[in-house]
């Protein structure tokens, strides 16, 4: 297991080198001259050329590259364009608070419901309760969350009125609890589109357990369904969900710029769109390097989680 | 069916309520679209304590549903629909869940084929075996102390160190140990047992054998066990049922009926099977025509009345009456007094000579993979040459290197560049498949053991066939549409198969597809590995008699590797053995059945369970193979040879002795104290 552990991080640093050559070179290609943008259109030639001469944007590219890595190692990540004095980081950090809140939400609906249903639906194989999990879930994951999260909005926010129908609304004296009912909306809208997605994931991984022969060898020994669904059957057939459900982080952190903006939600997703439209490149390029880290973790979690469920996979490295 | 005649059914032996298991005209039905198809269509038998009954019959007869049936395991369509199933007196099919749990838990349980699949692979062996105490109610630590001690009982070598660790982790034959130690764990009055060999090595397999026998001495539980390798039941059951089409046909002992079937299909089944020495060039083997007919099939009469070779009008209009033999024995047929009409095919072989030129020939062969650093050497300096019209047939355990052997001569890997050669009508052959050309190609094509994998399974077999003529010969067009029709003929396939896909072929149906795939390119030599052992006897008679018609006709070369030591003495012209990748003895067939013989093949042919009797002194095998990384010193085989001479065997390597024309044994033992192979008697089991 050290070893496993040892070569997939290594592989992760490698990962993150990559990443910042691309974030980098994301930046760069940028048509609009940033420093003149930033000081705007009618701005003399000599406040350009000082602007750019204050951020650096004249230095040879492997300066700046250096700069960046300097950046994330420190993990200072120096001040925003669009708001000048307004540490990077004291932007991002809110906005990745505000997206862990939701997208954790999310999935701590998400996830037990879809895999019950998953399994339900896999035990049950072919018949009508099977079919009815398979299509509800197909036409939910159909329907865009930004476009669910309009109709939640506007019929339990707006019409039924039992839940706040924005998100940005929080009382500052709100408590915990309280402040998850504002984020309870878009995070149902995730719900939406996910449940299928992993519900089917779950079903595909469940059927070849249900169907396999050690299935079989547990039911003989007189196990009850529940407890061979409890010993044999979730360990290895949630094997695919757990990695589908990590490679999904990405996207759940930097990918809801609709959802945010129906709810009217801080996230990062939003900020993200804000500093690329600027353009603000040190909010850009941190944010675009917030959610790959996260999703690096992610993925690097699921990806110990997998082998720490699957024996064969662990152990591949330490034997043979 | 209007008249019922009062003896339609099989009588029970004794009183169901004291058997171990009494299956009563059990009908079961998989629900297809809302319509029942029967899958079983009465079945009768009873397992009385103690005893060991053995079901038998192609596939699709129902002996596995109705094995699971034993107990209540069907697949979620799967309906009793009449009929009772009894264990020590409790009806099971009357039980509730919790009471058939309780009944799995105490009572009864299951081995079955493929022990790898068995096993939840991430789990460790100890929590599995101990699992099985855990449900009876006992503490972890318990359990796993019991766990411990049932691994013990199987004699499985290091037992703690099993207990930690994963089933991937194990061979195949440990873990059918591990498998039947936890079908053992409570005492169960009622075991039983689903194909436990198969797959297995035949090595392996004896010793899996040994300890069930074993096992069951101890423990006088009942055994119901399901095998198609009729030698299996034959050395291990008292009773035997023959089923077909979803009904039991016959019933006897097992010396009763392996001695004398009294059934027209077990007769065709015994007969289709290569055995007391048959060779090839005696006579072709007897096969049943047709398939037997698909579940849901309404058969009013006779169940067998479509393949069976002596049927009348009566069979046609009449149900069977169950004709008693006495002693419990009984078989369902009108024309029991009849049956020495059955012939067996006298078609006459003429013996073909084998000419002394070399078709392909290797010279010093070897392979050395390469794992984690280490030096694997899977092939050493194998010499081996294949005569015109020849079959070499091949065996040696799993591990031996059989296969890299066939994989080396098709080129998928090069021997070592220093490994020697493989020459095709004495020319050297480039050593990957890839930088051979034409005839090199053309020569050298595989059949494999599992024709589903092998061929394309979404063209259709034309399409299959079209191809393999195009690109291996220089015919094409019409012409080429031409070959695959005479190639199709002369395997047995219609017109109407041609267009069909591989998925909708029985399985020997495809095992055709696969031989005339191998041969339409007019191959010298073609390799088959395992080509029958996944069929049903009958179909393998069928695959052996084309294999052995075609080489005559082509005058083709087969290296044909097996661990079925019958259809090797059947279709063999010489036998190679192979142990871990050297040859260790190479000679004519029937040389090396009279002897002397290697004291490895002397242990392998003792090994097989044989359908004509029981080897009265088997030679075991003790341990696993050497891994070829970490071959012993002197005689590779000195580690498990019982006539291993200390201080010669483990230090020098053995020199190939000539024991006889083309007959060589690398061995130290004088030739006059090397082992005859032991003759199988029609002795009496233990």
């Amino acid at each position: 297991m050290a070893r496993f552990l040892v070569r997939r991080l290594l592989l992760s640093i490698i990962t993150l080198f990559i990443l910042l050559v691309v974030v980098f070179a994301l930046t760069r290609v940028f048509p609009q001259d940033v420093a003149k943008q930033l000081a705007g259109p009618f701005a003399p030639q000599q406040r350009v050329d000082d602007l750019n001469e204050k951020l650096g944007l004249l230095d040879p590219v492997s300066t700046q590259f250096g700069r960046l890595v300097g950046d994330v190692v420190t993990l200072d990540f120096g001040e925003s364009y669009s708001q000048p004095g307004v540490k990077v980081v004291d932007l991002i950090r809110p906005a990745l608070w505000n997206s862990a809140k939701l997208v954790m939400l999310a999935l701590l609906i998400t996830l037990p419901l879809s895999i019950l249903g998953g399994i339900m639906a896999a035990r049950r194989k072919d018949t009508r309760l099977d079919r009815a999990i398979v299509s509800l879930g197909l036409a939910s994951a159909s329907i865009p969350d930004f476009v669910s999260g309009v109709i939640l909005q506007l019929l339990i926010g707006v019409k039924l009125g039992w839940l706040p129908a924005t998100s940005s609304s929080v009382p500052a004296d709100a408590g915990f609890f309280t402040s998850l009912r504002f984020i309870l909306l878009p995070a149902l809208a995730i719900v939406l589109v996910y449940f299928g997605y992993i519900a089917r994931i779950t079903r595909a991984g469940a059927i070849g357990v249900f169907d396999s022969d050690y299935a079989r060898t547990a039911y003989m020994k007189g196990l009850s369904p529940w407890e061979v669904i409890k010993k044999h059957v979730l360990r290895n057939a949630l094997q695919p969900t757990v990695a589908v459900t990590g490679t999904q982080m990405g996207y759940l952190f930097g990918g809801l710029v609709g959802l945010e903006r129906v709810f009217n939600y801080p996230g990062l997703g939003n900020l993200i769109l804000r500093a690329a439209l600027a353009p603000d490149l040190p909010l850009l390029q941190t944010g675009v390097l917030t959610v790959a880290v996260i999703f690096m973790l992610a993925t690097l979690s699921s990806d110990l989680l997998i082998a720490w469920m699957n024996p064969r996979a662990r152990l591949a490295g330490g034997e043979n | 069916m209007t008249m019922i005649e009062p003896n339609l059914d099989p009588v029970d032996r004794a009183d169901p309520a004291t058997a171990a298991l009494a299956v009563q005209n059990l009908h079961l039905a998989y629900m297809v679209r809302g319509q029942p198809r029967e899958v079983l269509r009465g079945v009768t038998f009873q397992v009385r304590p103690g005893e060991a009954f053995g079901l038998v019959g192609e596939s699709g007869c129902g002996k596995s549903t109705t094995a699971y049936a034993a107990l209540r395991y069907m697949p979620a369509n799967g309906r009793i629909t009449e009929g009772h199933v009894l264990a020590n007196g409790k009806d099971i099919t009357e039980m509730s869940n919790a009471e058939l749990r309780k009944f799995r838990a105490t009572e009864a349980s299951m081995v079955y084929q493929d022990p790898v699949q068995a096993m939840n692979p991430s789990l460790k062996i100890g929590d599995q075996v101990s699992e099985c105490f855990e449900i009876l109610g006992h503490g972890k630590s318990e359990s796993m102390d019991r766990a411990l001690a049932a691994l013990k009982r199987v004699h499985i070598a290091a037992p703690e160190s099993v207990m930690d660790r994963y089933p991937h982790q194990l061979s195949g034959g440990m873990l059918q140990r591990v498998v039947i130690a936890m079908g053992l764990a409570k005492d169960p009055k009622l075991l039983v047992l689903d194909e436990p060999t198969t797959g297995l090595d035949a090595t392996v397999e004896a010793e899996v054998l040994d300890l069930v026998r074993e096992l069951r001495k101890e423990t006088d539980a009942a055994v119901l066990l399901i095998a198609h390798n009729l030698g299996v039941i034959r050395t291990m059951c008292d009773r035997v049922g023959v089923m077909y089409a979803g009904k039991m046909v016959e019933e006897a002992t097992s010396d009763q009926l392996f001695g004398e079937p009294r059934h027209p299909y077990t007769i065709g089944l015994m007969n289709s099977i290569p055995r007391l020495g048959l060779r090839k060039t005696d006579r072709a083997l007897s096969t049943i025509p047709g398939n037997m007919p698909s579940i849901g099939t309404d058969l009013p009469t006779c169940v067998y009345v479509s393949r069976c070779p002596i049927a009348t009008d009566i069979c046609r209009s009449d149900v069977p009456p169950v004709v008693q033999l006495g002693d419990g024995r009984w078989t369902r047929c009108h024309h029991s007094d009849l049956l020495d009409q059955i012939v067996e095919p006298l078609a006459e072989v003429p013996e073909h000579l084998i000419p002394d030129d070399q078709v392909v020939e290797l010279n010093h062969v070897s392979k050395t993979f390469r794992q984690a650093g280490h030096a694997v050497p899977a092939l050493v300096s194998v010499d081996l040459g294949f005569a015109e019209g020849e079959t070499l047939g091949l065996v040696g355990e799993s591990g031996s290197g059989k296969s890299t052997l066939a994989k080396t001569m098709l080129g998928v890997h090069g021997p070592d560049d220093d490994g020697g050669t493989i020459t095709l009508d004495g020319r050297p052959m480039k050593a990957k498949a890839t930088d051979r050309r034409g005839e090199a190609i053309q020569a050298i094509q595989m059949v494999f053991q599992n024709p589903d994998s092998a061929l394309n399974r979404s063209w259709t077999v034309r399409r299959i066939l079209h191809r393999t003529v195009t690109r291996l010969t220089d015919i094409s067009g019409e012409e080429a549409d031409r070959r695959v029709s005479e190639i199709a003929e002369a395997m047995r396939l219609s017109e109407h198969h041609l267009d069909m896909r591989p998925r909708q072929l029985s399985g020997g149906l495809k095992q055709r597809v696969a031989i005339a795939r191998a041969f339409a390119g007019d191959p010298r030599v073609v390799v088959c590995d395992e080509p029958t052992s996944a069929l049903d006897v009958s179909v393998q008679a069928a695959i052996l008699n084309l294999l052995a018609t075609l080489q005559r006709d082509e005058k083709t070369s087969y290296l044909f590797i097996t661990h079925d030591i019958g259809v090797v003495r059947y279709l063999a012209d010489r036998i190679a053995v192979m142990y871990v990748g050297r040859i260790m003895e190479k000679g004519l067939t029937e040389d090396v059945f009279n002897g002397p013989v290697h004291p490895y093949t002397e242990a392998l042919l003792s090994a097989v369970p044989a359908i004509d009797g029981v080897a009265k002194n088997r030679i075991p095998l003790q341990g696993d193979i050497p891994s070829p990384a970490d071959p012993p010193p002197g005689c590779v085989f000195h580690t498990r040879c019982k006539y291993h001479i200390p201080g010669t065997c483990d230090v020098e390597i053995p020199p190939s002795v000539t024991v006889g024309p083309r007959h060589e044994i690398v061995c130290h033992l004088p030739i006059d104290q090397m082992p005859t192979p032991v003759t199988v008697t029609l002795s009496q089991k233990n």
